[in-house]
């Protein structure tokens, strides 16, 4: 009986283990949203000119698109650019949020490099940008027809991510509206 | 050319590891002089080598070798040349040869001071000491080696996480490491305990020393990263139940529960196989903070690059190390001589109450921790556990803990009756059942909780001082009062000011936890506003150009009462690494702090504002310096010496004891 004592601590320390061991497989950037199944939050933006229209929550519905969070200064969304065009040309509906960007840099570095999205919203100070639970640029949100933040990717889309993850749920969101 | 040198010398110091780790526990079992000295050579002639390292990386960074991998990847031309050299430990890799490095010069101590030990038992020491540096070597060499070179070679480097660049952060990871590495030594002759299979006095009397001193580092390493957290971070909170933190603070919690049943191991002869459990699991500890932050199993605000392959290394050796130890555990330690009795109401009955409360404390954190990873592997759900789960499990355990800790040194050894006890502390509780009487009057009744908390810290420090006023034999007539002032063992005093400074943290956290102010205002240069009891008026708004930075810099002036002052509160953006820091203005005084932090500038020259005012914070990093400087009267005790008879500190304890 006392000896069962002193077994119990190696015990214990592998349950523990295990229980680490399969932790280390699983992909700590996955954060899921707290928006996720609920209808985005209300905003109306300015476009990053004059005579853009601007993005506001109104503008989504009907049929499922993404929402791309970018800025001039991320680097990470000029990796990630060619592959929105790439997505433009296929036909994929992408709206952009210009998260914190000085006046004016947005357009120019769209000017740069070409436009990949249908609406742009301009968030100078990152208001909406906290509304959506942004960590970082560049982030993905999958909004589907009825308005509502399906999934949130965190980082460049990659040829990957979009074949494995994006476009199947894109796929089985256009079915369901 | 250096980065090779280092390549070579932490080759050998592997393989050098390996010997140690085979020929000493060998030589131990056949009674083989020779194996057994060999144990000592490697020891030292590896820590040489991965000195040598080290040194080697840290030329290549202060000479800014952009040809290293690593160098490039962390320090940048613009970079002040201190950092430069802090920038060593701070990448992944850096900082597991700087682990490396204190662990080998832990080795080295123990063959170099050990030679008063049992012989076989330095030996076996040495051994586990040896695979524990080969496992970690063996880490560096495979999975994060930090020589590496780049071509072609870039112009510069990028820059270090401007985060880390800062004073409190140069010294946070050394004196973590020390702490965590420190009780490596107890785990090894923990381990060398349950292979010899007996424990006496004289093996606690070697292990409460490194214990000490790991305690010590470790104490002052989160008062450090909980005061950098404070400043840097710009939240002006001082601790986030932040997965980081939390793999700091479990060892600490285990280790101060080895610390104490170390001492009544060495003194009364009792806990044995206790003080061994707690040694494996100090180190355990120790080792899955270092996991944590390295493998991505959590995410954290301050973890280092993630790479499941390094985790998976770690997680093997972990299980490996620990998995073996506690097994030796339950063979072994169940034939071991159960130690001395003692009736449940005597120091040695307060020392295992307290033990078990802190294994109860470190039990929550570790699931609060742990609990993410838990449900992910069981259902797939990611959830984060946030400070209100800890203020409803830890602060339970916590807070009798704190009452019971005064207790524990007014307790005779053996055996003692309840109504001593009690007598023997009438002064401490009278002062803090007044302490939380006027506290309620003044703060309310809403406040109760507050004033109690304030209570506690009064209790523990008052009962501090009544350990000192009792052996001091102050109003006990006919006592030489003089004579027992200056007998006093530094030891003892060392009890009375840890204990103290327990209060005075307590205090300290109270106060910022039920006190707290804050505002947030849009302010224009020439605004004047009322914030706790003073004028704050934004002076001026305006650029500021640092070496490798540029900040938009505000000039706050302070009136109220006393001389009026100035505070500068910046918001700094690093070019090279497209990053941005705040640093807060922070006015400190005595009783609490003013802390602005400035966001991202309005429109038409305003700026946000956020005013805090936080009560008696610096109690709480003060209270842990004054523990840690019981520490060190601690282990400056003429009896702490008389274990090590050869005694000339390494640089590495001689900086902690400073600490």
């Amino acid at each position: 009986m006392r000896r069962l004592a002193f077994i119990i601590p190696v015990v214990l320390f592998l349950m523990v283990a295990a229980a680490l061991g399969l932790g280390l497989r699983r992909d700590p950037s996955i954060l899921p949203s707290m928006l996720i199944d609920r209808p985005i939050p209300a905003f109306d933006l300015a476009g990053l000119t004059p005579d853009d229209p601007g993005l506001a929550s109104s503008d989504f519905g009907g049929k499922p698109v993404l929402l791309n969070v970018f800025a001039s200064w991320c680097v990470a969304c000029v990796i990630e650019h060619p592959m929105l065009l790439q997505l433009q040309a296929q036909g994929v509906t992408i709206h952009g949020l210009d998260w914190k960007d000085e006046p004016g840099a947005g357009a120019d570095w769209l000017a740069q490099r070409g436009n990949p999205y249908a609406l742009i919203g301009s968030d100078p100070r990152g208001r909406t940008g906290i509304d959506f639970g942004v960590t970082g640029a560049p982030e993905t949100f999958v909004i589907d027809g009825h308005g509502r933040v399906r999934y949130r990717h965190v980082g460049p889309i990659t040829p990957q991510v979009w074949a494995e993850t994006l476009q199947p749920m894109l796929t089985r969101l256009e079915t369901e509206t | 050319m250096s980065a090779e040198i280092g390549q070579l010398a932490l080759i050998l110091a592997f393989m050098l590891g390996l010997v140690q780790g085979v020929a000493p526990l060998l030589g131990a079992h056949r009674g083989d002089p020779v194996l057994m000295s060999l144990g000592r050579a490697s020891a030292l002639l590896q820590m040489a080598f991965v000195v040598l390292a080290f040194g080697a990386l840290a030329t290549a960074y202060a000479t800014m070798d952009f040809s290293v991998a690593l160098v490039a990847k962390h320090s940048h031309s613009t970079q002040p040349l201190p950092y430069r050299f802090a920038a060593t430990w701070g990448s992944h890799e850096g900082s597991m040869l700087l682990w490396v490095l204190i662990l080998a010069l832990h080795g080295g101590a123990i063959a170099f001071f050990g030679r008063t030990l049992r012989e076989t038992l330095q030996a076996r020491v040495l051994a586990v000491q040896g695979m524990l540096s080969a496992a970690f070597l063996g880490f560096c060499l495979f999975t994060s080696n930090p020589f590496l070179r780049l071509s072609p070679i870039p112009l510069d480097g990028t820059e270090l996480n401007p985060l880390l660049q800062d004073p409190g952060l140069v010294m946070h990871p050394p004196l973590l490491y020390l702490g965590y590495v420190g009780f490596s030594v107890a785990f090894s002759f923990a381990v060398a305990a349950l292979i010899e299979g007996r424990v006496d006095a004289a093996w606690a009397r070697w292990v409460r020393p490194w214990v000490l001193s790991a305690w010590i580092s470790l104490t002052v390493g989160i008062a450090l990263g909980s005061w950098w957290a404070y400043y840097e971070l710009g939240w002006g909170g001082w601790w986030f139940w932040d997965p980081v933190e939390n793999a700091s603070l479990m060892p600490w919690l285990m280790g101060t529960a080895l610390l104490h049943s170390a001492l009544v191991l060495e003194k009364r002869g009792a806990l044995i196989s206790w003080t061994i459990l707690l040694a494996i699991l100090t180190f355990s500890l120790s080792m899955i903070g270092t996991f944590l932050v390295r493998s991505g199993v959590l995410t954290s605000v301050h973890a280092f690059a993630v790479d499941p392959e390094r985790g998976a290394y770690i997680l093997v050796f972990i299980l490996v190390a620990t998995g073996s130890a506690l097994a030796l555990y339950a063979w072994r330690a169940p034939a071991m001589r159960t130690g001395a009795l003692f009736s449940p109401l005597s120091r040695e009955a307060g020392v295992t109450l307290n033990n078990l409360f802190l294994l109860a404390a470190t039990a929550t954190v570790f699931l609060g921790t742990f609990y993410p990873v838990f449900i992910d592997v069981l259902n797939g759900d990611k959830i984060s556990v946030g400070p209100p789960y800890y203020a409803m499990t830890f602060a339970p355990l916590f807070v009798p803990l704190l009452v019971l800790v005064a207790f524990g040194p007014m307790l005779n050894w053996k055996r003692d009756t309840a109504r001593a006890v009690l007598l023997r502390l009438r002064w401490p509780i009278g002062v803090a059942t007044v302490a939380a009487g006027v506290g309620t009057a003044v703060f309310g009744f809403a406040r109760v909780g507050a004033a109690l908390g304030i209570a506690l810290g009064v209790w523990l420090i008052a009962a501090a001082f009544m350990l000192l006023i009792r052996r001091w034999g102050l109003g006990r007539k006919g006592a030489e009062t003089g004579r027992l002032i200056r007998t006093t063992p530094l030891a003892f005093w060392a009890v009375a000011i840890a204990h103290a400074g327990l209060g005075v943290t307590t205090i300290g956290v109270t106060a910022i936890t039920a006190w707290t102010a804050s505002e947030v205002v849009t302010m224009l240069p020439g605004q004047t506003i009322d914030f706790a009891g003073r004028r704050v008026t934004l002076d001026a708004l305006g650029p500021e150009t640092g070496p490798n930075y540029q900040a938009q810099q505000a000039r706050f002036r302070i009136e109220g009462e006393g001389r009026p002052f100035l505070m500068l509160s910046e918001k700094r953006f690093y070019p090279s690494s497209q990053s941005q820091t705040t640093e807060a203005g922070i006015h400190g005084e005595t009783m609490g702090n003013l802390y602005i932090s400035v966001g991202e500038s309005e429109t038409l020259g305003a700026v946000t504002v956020r005013l805090w005012w936080h009560p008696l914070v610096g109690w709480i990093w003060g209270g842990a310096l004054i523990m840690a400087l019981g520490g060190a009267l601690s282990l400056s005790d003429r009896r702490m010496r008389l274990a090590m008879p050869a005694r000339k500190p390494t640089p590495a304890r001689a900086a902690e004891a400073a600490a």
